[in-house]
């Protein structure tokens, strides 16, 4: 469970269109150990998937580019490396990605068994067909999907079963780095239960570090160690899962996250949203990019980013802690 | 770092306030093609052939067209005559220019009619599906399987040559087209939630497609029909080329050609020329095609 | 919150029916035997997740899909069987807002003219000035600033989008709107916004919701009555504080208990898992449809179709064990 893993450093990630150039990402920092799983939240155009394209480097190859920043996994940069040196080596292999929409990730004309062998193959030196095949039927048991259904095809399961087929091949290769973009966003909440106990068990089994992509807190809470809160294409807050449950210092966005997710607990009958909408890319205001929307803007946020103020494993970049100004009894849990 | 001045505030309102007033999708359409060359040099084109074809009584004396001179007959491009003589001493850029208004005028008021009789056929026949829409598209099948010339051929033997028996034959060929493809592209709408608000507020049947359907069909339309003209002025220009469009002395660019293909060895400017003009129209109308198709969905191109 | 209304209902549906034709006699059972009420100025909340049909019931109800059987009594008039010209003069009563605000608005259609439709359909305002006051004073009602009056949908985000829809779905001035999932495709952020609007023009204008989603959390804030509903069936029916602190029905209790909440000592309580996946509504056979799920099952569960008991005070369950039944 020791040893730094994945370690990205003031990662810049811009997006290039019709003589337009947009900051999806804007200098982040975040690291990973072996085993542990990271929370990357944020809310739509944060930048998370971004993010994640950029560490697999797999940005749209006319229009994304990755400006500046070092990222490096198990050691190595991942930037010197060049197409054909990720594609054989680290994608796939070492680190698998599962995204969103199990629909359209399963090639419909390919029934399950082999899709899944085709990862094994391709990432591994197996080729007796019997081996694979042994293997094919692990990694379903794994998954919760009982081998006789092998040689069904995609249109034969339903999303949470297709979700789960996605995350046996993404596991088949028994990579060291999962990446997973909202993988359980579009199934229902049972079967989000479902999908999420699993991913937990087999991560404790199999040691995989991961890295969840959600924009749900309480996703969050149940299977992750760290997190980092995404926003305007900026990590504004990173922690351990007390430094963001827990304690009580949080950046105002953070606290209008928690303050806005409906309450099963509470009698109150209002919520309490954060006002405006997040910033297009495209006019990010100077200085910090939460001005706008913050209840407690001072006049330094309008001109100066805020540097990160850290705290053992806490980190929030925001101008009331690095002015050790006190957010006072304002809390909107 | 940067201070954000008041300027920059009150700029940034500014650039607000405008961004919202000014961007309706034409003006972005517009701004698109724009930056597309090909596209812009081609309407240049289209526009001064519109222009010369409106305006053709005032720029060349219209007895020029017909006026033989058998003196002067094949005689080679010069300054008194820019695209040569004919055999029958006629001045061919006098009848090339003449004949624009014939050619320009069948295939854009073919395809208007036909697009908009084959649209709206096609958006009746996904918009209600069932019985309605197996009649339209079988009867539509049927003359799709007959090519245009064909068809063409047919009608005018029957009918007789004029612009308006080959307008109308080309239009019988057009419409299954057009209604097939407006069929597949309303079928995609007519599910959406959109439509189903309209019918949630009352509006009748015809009103959604007019209103809310069709509006959302413009740009495969407009795309598919402006390379329809292109190609419908080469099936008239083949038409009268082959004989059963229409008829010398019209000065229509494929009769031009029919008259001088016997000449294509003596005097190859009396083909070419009149041949150049019909290609360049052609092209140009399918390059405007490429840059509108380009502008209305630009994802296309990355 | 508004008390439970005892007078006459705004709305009722009685055995409401909605079966599709598969084809070689089978029938899939989308909507199955379906009775509720809501009272003026109350939230009925239908909650349960995808195929259980709460989107063909708010659809049903607005007549958009046509019901096989029941009725729809709509301010006592059933509205079940009568015509598309005939529905015309109460479709200004009744509205409905959707899920999706990327699909929902015509794309091209200016702000402006999408919220003037409706006016438009139903003549209700000859005057351009007039029209153009009234769409103003609405989208003020809805938070939309008035500058936006001709941008279009693409230039807009989610939230804005579905006030919008909002703001369409209001300007007939309706008695009851059908609001399909309308925070579901927002960010979190947003969603606080939109209910919150929902829920204030609600008290401000004296509108009757039924909140279709598949959210528990929201759907407490927002609904007096809660629906839980199951493969076509409503498995448990009350008033929503007495759902939330008391919930019988096996089904309930575990959409309730899968609901992840942001708090770290929720981590390791073991979640109340239900097995397997949901079984084929196509031609059911009689009893409980979520029998072969459920951790409690047994025979008296299947051979005769369950119905809803009254178990305390309005508070309805439709399972066979519940006399047994244990929390």
């Amino acid at each position: 469970m020791s040893g730094e893993l994945l370690s990205v450093k003031n990662l810049e990630v811009i997006y290039k269109s019709s003589g337009e150039m947009v900051q999806a990402v804007n200098g982040i920092n975040f690291s990973l150990n072996k085993g542990e799983t990271l929370g990357l939240v944020g809310e739509t155009g944060a930048g998370k998937t971004t993010t994640a394209l950029a560490v697999l480097r797999l940005l749209p190859e006319r229009t994304g580019k990755i400006l500046t920043g070092s990222i490096s996994f198990d050691g190595k940069n991942l930037l010197e490396l060049n197409d054909e040196e990720m594609r054989l080596k680290v994608r796939g292999k070492r680190i698998a990605m599962i995204f969103q929409d199990p629909m359209t990730a399963l090639n419909p004309v390919m029934s399950v068994c082999d899709q899944i062998a085709e990862a094994i193959r391709y990432h591994s030196d197996k080729v007796d067909k019997n081996e694979i095949d042994k293997k094919v039927d692990h990694v379903l048991e794994m998954v919760g999907i009982s081998p006789s259904r092998k040689h069904e095809y995609p249109h034969q399961f339903s999303g949470g079963m297709k979700q789960r087929v996605v995350i046996a091949i993404a596991l088949s290769c028994e990579p060291d780095l999962l990446i997973a973009d909202e993988p359980t966003t579009a199934l229902d909440v049972t079967i989000q239960a479902q999908v999420l106990a699993m991913m937990g068990e087999l991560r404790n089994r199999l040691g995989t570090a991961m890295v969840l992509i959600t924009h749900d807190l309480g996703v969050v809470a149940q299977i992750c160690d760290k997190v980092a809160v995404m926003y305007a294409g900026e990590l504004i807050e990173t922690g351990t899962l007390e430094d963001i449950f827990v304690e009580k210092e949080h950046h105002p966005y953070t606290m209008g996250l928690f303050g806005a997710i409906p309450n099963l607990g509470g009698e109150s009958k209002r919520l309490h949203p954060i006002a405006g909408i997040m910033p297009d890319p495209t006019e990010l205001p100077v200085g910090c990019n939460f001005q706008e929307r913050c209840p407690h803007v001072m006049s330094i946020c309008l001109d100066t980013n805020p540097e990160p103020y850290v705290n053992g494993t806490h980190s929030i970049a925001c101008h009331l802690f690095t002015e050790k100004c006190n957010v006072g009894g304002d809390n909107y849990e | 770092m940067k201070n954000s001045t008041v300027n920059d505030k009150i700029d940034k309102e500014v650039k607000d306030a405008r961004r919202v007033t000014k961007n309706s999708h034409f003006f972005e359409i517009w701004n698109r093609m724009k930056r597309d060359k090909n596209c812009v040099i081609s309407l240049t084109f289209i526009g001064l052939l519109f222009f010369v074809a409106i305006f053709a009584n005032f720029l060349i004396d219209e007895s020029l067209v017909t006026t033989q001179n058998v003196a002067e007959r094949i005689q080679g491009p010069s300054s008194a005559h820019w695209f040569g003589t004919d055999l029958y001493g006629r001045d061919i850029f006098a009848r090339v220019v003449y004949g624009s208004r014939i050619s320009l005028s069948i295939g854009i008021l073919t395809t208007i009619f036909a697009t908009a009789i084959g649209s709206f056929l096609g958006a009746v026949a996904a918009y209600f599906g069932g019985k309605i829409d197996n009649i339209i598209t079988r009867v539509s099948d049927i003359f799709i399987a007959i090519p245009e010339q064909l068809m063409a051929m047919v009608v005018v033997a029957a009918v007789g040559a004029t612009p308006i028996s080959v307008m109308v034959a080309l239009g019988v060929v057009v419409i299954p087209n057009r209604c097939r493809l407006v069929r597949s592209t309303v079928l995609g709408i007519v599910d959406t939630e959109y439509v189903e608000a309209a019918r949630a507020c009352g509006m009748s049947d015809i009103s959604i497609i007019i209103k809310e359907v069709m509006p959302n069909t413009l740009g495969p339309i407009i795309v598919v029909s402006t390379q329809g003209v292109a190609s419908l002025i080469l099936t008239v220009s083949s038409l009268s080329y082959l004989g059963v469009g229409i008829q010398p002395p019209t000065p229509e660019w494929g009769a031009i050609i029919f008259e001088a293909r016997e000449f294509l060895r003596i005097a190859p400017y009396m083909c070419l020329l009149p041949g150049a003009v019909i290609a360049l129209t052609a092209l140009a109308f399918n390059l405007v095609g490429d840059g509108l198709r380009d502008a209305l969905d630009p994802r296309l191109k990355d | 919150m508004s008390k439970i209304n005892n007078d006459a209902p705004l709305l009722e549906i009685k055995n409401l029916k909605k079966y599709y034709d598969i084809g070689s006699n089978s029938k899939l059972h989308a909507v199955d035997n379906i009775t509720a009420s809501i009272a003026k100025g109350n939230t009925l909340g239908v909650v349960g997740e995808s195929g259980c049909g709460k989107t063909t019931l708010g659809r049903t109800i607005l007549k958009l899909i046509e019901p096989t059987d029941g009725e729809i009594l709509f301010e006592g008039t059933n509205i079940a069987k009568l015509s598309r010209n005939q529905m015309r003069s109460f479709r200004k009563s009744m509205q409905i807002i959707f899920q999706d605000p990327y699909s929902s608005l015509n794309p091209r259609k200016s702000v402006y003219d999408i919220i003037a439709t409706p006016l438009r359909m139903n003549k209700t305002c000859s005057d351009r000035n007039k029209m153009e006051e009234q769409i103003k004073s609405i989208m003020d009602i809805c938070g939309l600033p008035s500058r936006l009056l001709n941008s279009y949908p693409h230039e807009l985000d989610g939230g804005r989008r579905q006030r919008i829809c909002i703001a369409r779905a209001l300007v007939l001035d309706p008695k009851f709107i059908v609001c399909d999932e309308p925070v579901s495709a927002l960010d979190v952020s947003i969603q606080a916004q939109i209910l919150n609007l929902l829920m204030d023009l609600q008290d401000e204008m004296g509108l009757t919701y039924m909140f279709i989603t598949h959210d528990l959390s929201v759907i407490k804030h927002i609904s007096t009555e809660i629906m839980v509903m199951y493969l076509g069936v409503c498995v448990e029916r009350a008033p929503s504080v007495e759902m939330f602190k008391n919930p019988i029905h096996p089904y309930t209790r575990v959409l309730l208990s899968a609901i992840l909440v942001p708090n770290i000592s929720s981590r390791n309580k073991r979640l109340e898992l239900v097995r397997g996946e949901l079984t084929n509504p196509i031609d059911p056979q009689p009893g409980c449809r979520f029998s072969p799920r459920c951790e409690y099952s047994n025979d008296y569960c299947i051979g005769k179709d369950i119905e809803l008991r009254e178990v305390s005070p309005n508070h309805f369950v439709a399972c066979s064990y519940i006399q047994d039944f244990k929390p």
